[in-house]
């Protein structure tokens, strides 16, 4: 494969315009302006954490919420996942930040005019929103699909009107009780989608795209992998992706990612938080091409 | 303030602008940096290892979080050196980086195949050094650390610096996963290295203590970042001073390991180092490579020194 082409991208130290509690998690305001002029929907940005002296030395990833070239302004969600992420979400108003971004490939437009429907595990749905917008001035019909274990890990169920948005919960403590893919096969016949756009954990991921497959829609999945650079560097974020030419390769979900067709991805291969190589992808031993 | 002389040499006469550089496997291929700063500013950009054959490398977890530092099992993955000289060292060529170009091999003469390889490439013009490197930890069988053993190290170098133009350096990597890195770094220059990069990773190890297992995909890693650099000072300090001895042929010593600001530089100078790579620290900021070449310049201003090149081992009794 030729070097990546890789996109405009800005590394800036921003400043904390504003944070809010968001259920479990906690919502950010960042100004930064030569990432908000350049980012797009599934693009993410990668802070550092702690100051120039941090012991915590990768960067952590985020899904853009929102990006508004007029104000300069970012937003991310953070969900408490260890000390570099309790550091973020404890960041004040007025507090500088470096972050990198927009990073990564943006979700890619509908295949066909008919509906869309966006879904969100988790947090996974911050960026959810912000596409429901873009594709609504295209003239595209948007539903959303919004789940999560509980209510307090729900992220904008307050940020969609009722009749748009479909929320399930495992415990049922909001809307009904059951995962995301309950609602979807109804769903993808009755609005006739061909697209679905889905942000959430792998497994969901999966699940999303079996359903989808299985009615005749696409999904487009923007995977969360761990990630030490976000910049395409350190190889850590890697997952099994079928190219064009139907070959295998262990592809950088920063640099390719973090929106794949839910087709390209090798889920055999991906369980319980762990991926395998798959035994015909690209460069195990015996496999050229 | 008057301008610092920060020229250095590599060996074979090859002279750099300045002694800062990428370090192989942290810095991908040049493309995804260049976007944060130009990469010709570097005195070298080390490019990741590449083998004969393009390799998957490891299932994913592949790194893990420590203090000061991180564990890597990424296990080599990348093109194969056809498509590296095809695609990436052109690339390189033509942005006009002065090229270090990392290569390894699952045998001897897979090295040297390699090195052959990229002798015969178009663009081979743009490598200043090849950086033989015998000593990452993350592979099937821990007999392929080469730089483990003197013996093997030796073999490697032999092989290839049969295939290498004279006028090119060969940069032996070591591990300091050994008793006696003296050792192994006068096997590796007797047998035709030019100079030595040290230190490389140490193999570590992080368990996941809720799924009560190892977090990593390889289970064992490379651990890298701040929490290492006194271990690469003492490496540098032990190889120099077996050099001021007469135990040890002189010989340029590429320090890398924790390296983070231009502090961090001198020290691993002062200890013996002719040039400086910066690794991990690129993983938290883009740009630390050349970030620390402006820090490190700013240091000898500071404190009035005209030339980096007298630097070099001074913290040794002379």
């Amino acid at each position: 494969m030729t070097p990546s082409p890789p996109n405009p991208v800005a590394q800036v130290r921003a400043r904390v315009a504003a944070t809010s509690a968001a259920g479990d998690y906690r919502r950010l305001v960042l100004d930064a302006p030569a990432i908000a002029a350049e980012a797009q929907p599934g693009q993410f940005v990668a802070l550092a954490v702690g100051g120039p002296a941090s012991a915590l030395l990768l960067r952590r990833s985020f899904s853009l919420h929102r990006a508004d070239p007029g104000s300069g302004q970012i937003e991310i969600v953070v969900a408490d996942a260890g000390p570099g992420t309790r550091w973020i979400m404890g960041l004040q108003a007025g507090a500088q930040v470096e972050i990198a971004g927009p990073l990564g490939r943006p979700f890619p437009l509908p295949a066909s005019r008919g509906a869309c429907i966006l879904i969100g595990g988790g947090y996974g749905s911050a960026p959810m929103f912000w596409l429901a917008d873009r594709l609504r001035a295209k003239g595209f019909a948007v539903h959303l699909i919004l789940g999560a274990a509980s209510a307090g890990r729900l992220f904008g169920s307050d940020l969609a009107a009722a009749e748009e948005v479909t929320i399930t919960t495992d415990d049922g403590s909001q809307g009904m009780r059951g995962r995301v893919t309950d609602p979807l096969p109804d769903l993808i016949d009755r609005l006739n989608a061909v697209d679905v756009y889905a942000c959430g954990p792998m497994p969901m991921l999966r699940a999303v795209h079996e359903v989808a497959a299985g009615r005749g829609a696409t999904a487009h999945v923007a995977v969360e992998e761990a990630m030490a650079c976000g910049v395409g560097v350190c190889m850590t974020c890697v997952l099994p992706v079928v190219g064009r030419d139907g070959m295998t390769r262990m592809t950088r979900s920063c640099i390719d990612g973090p929106t794949f067709d839910g087709g390209a991805i090798r889920w055999d291969a991906i369980a319980d938080g762990r991926v395998a190589v798959p035994a015909d992808a690209i460069g195990v031993a015996g496999v050229r091409r | 303030m008057s301008a610092v002389d920060l020229r250095t040499t590599i060996g074979c006469g090859v002279e750099l602008p300045n002694p800062l550089m990428t370090a192989s496997g942290c810095a991908a291929n040049g493309p995804e940096l260049h976007r944060f700063f130009d990469i010709t500013e570097l005195g070298a950009f080390v490019t990741k290892s590449v083998k004969l054959d393009p390799q998957s490398g490891r299932g994913t977890p592949r790194m893990a979080e420590t203090p000061s530092g991180m564990l890597n099992s990424i296990g080599l993955q990348g093109p194969g050196i056809d498509a590296f000289v095809r695609h990436d060292l052109p690339w390189l060529h033509e942005v006009g980086a002065r090229v270090i170009v990392s290569i390894a091999g699952a045998s001897a003469g897979e090295f040297a195949e390699v090195a052959q390889a990229l002798v015969a490439a178009p663009a081979f013009a743009a490598v200043a050094a090849i950086e033989v490197n015998i000593s990452c930890p993350n592979v099937a069988n821990r007999g392929l650390v080469y730089a483990c053993d003197p013996a093997s190290s030796a073999e490697v170098l032999h092989l290839v610096s049969a295939v290498v133009p004279d006028r090119i350096p060969l940069l032996a990597k070591l591990t300091p996963d050994v008793t006696d890195i003296v050792a192994i770094a006068e096997a590796a220059l007797s047998a035709g290295a030019h100079g030595l990069t040290m230190i490389n990773t140490l193999l570590g190890m992080h368990i996941d203590i809720d799924r009560m297992r190892p977090l990593l995909f390889g289970a064992t890693g490379g651990l890298s970042g701040p929490a290492i650099r006194p271990v690469a000072v003492r490496a540098i300090w032990q190889t120099h001073a077996a050099m001021l001895a007469g135990r040890l042929p002189v010989a340029p010593i590429i320090g890398v390991g924790g390296v983070r600001t231009g502090a961090d530089a001198l020290e691993l100078t002062l200890a013996g180092a002719s040039a400086i790579q910066v690794g991990t620290a690129t993983f938290n900021d883009p740009t630390a490579p050349r970030r620390v070449l402006c820090e490190l310049e700013e240091l000898l201003q500071v404190r009035g020194i005209a030339a980096y090149a007298g630097l070099v081992g001074a913290a040794h009794p002379s």
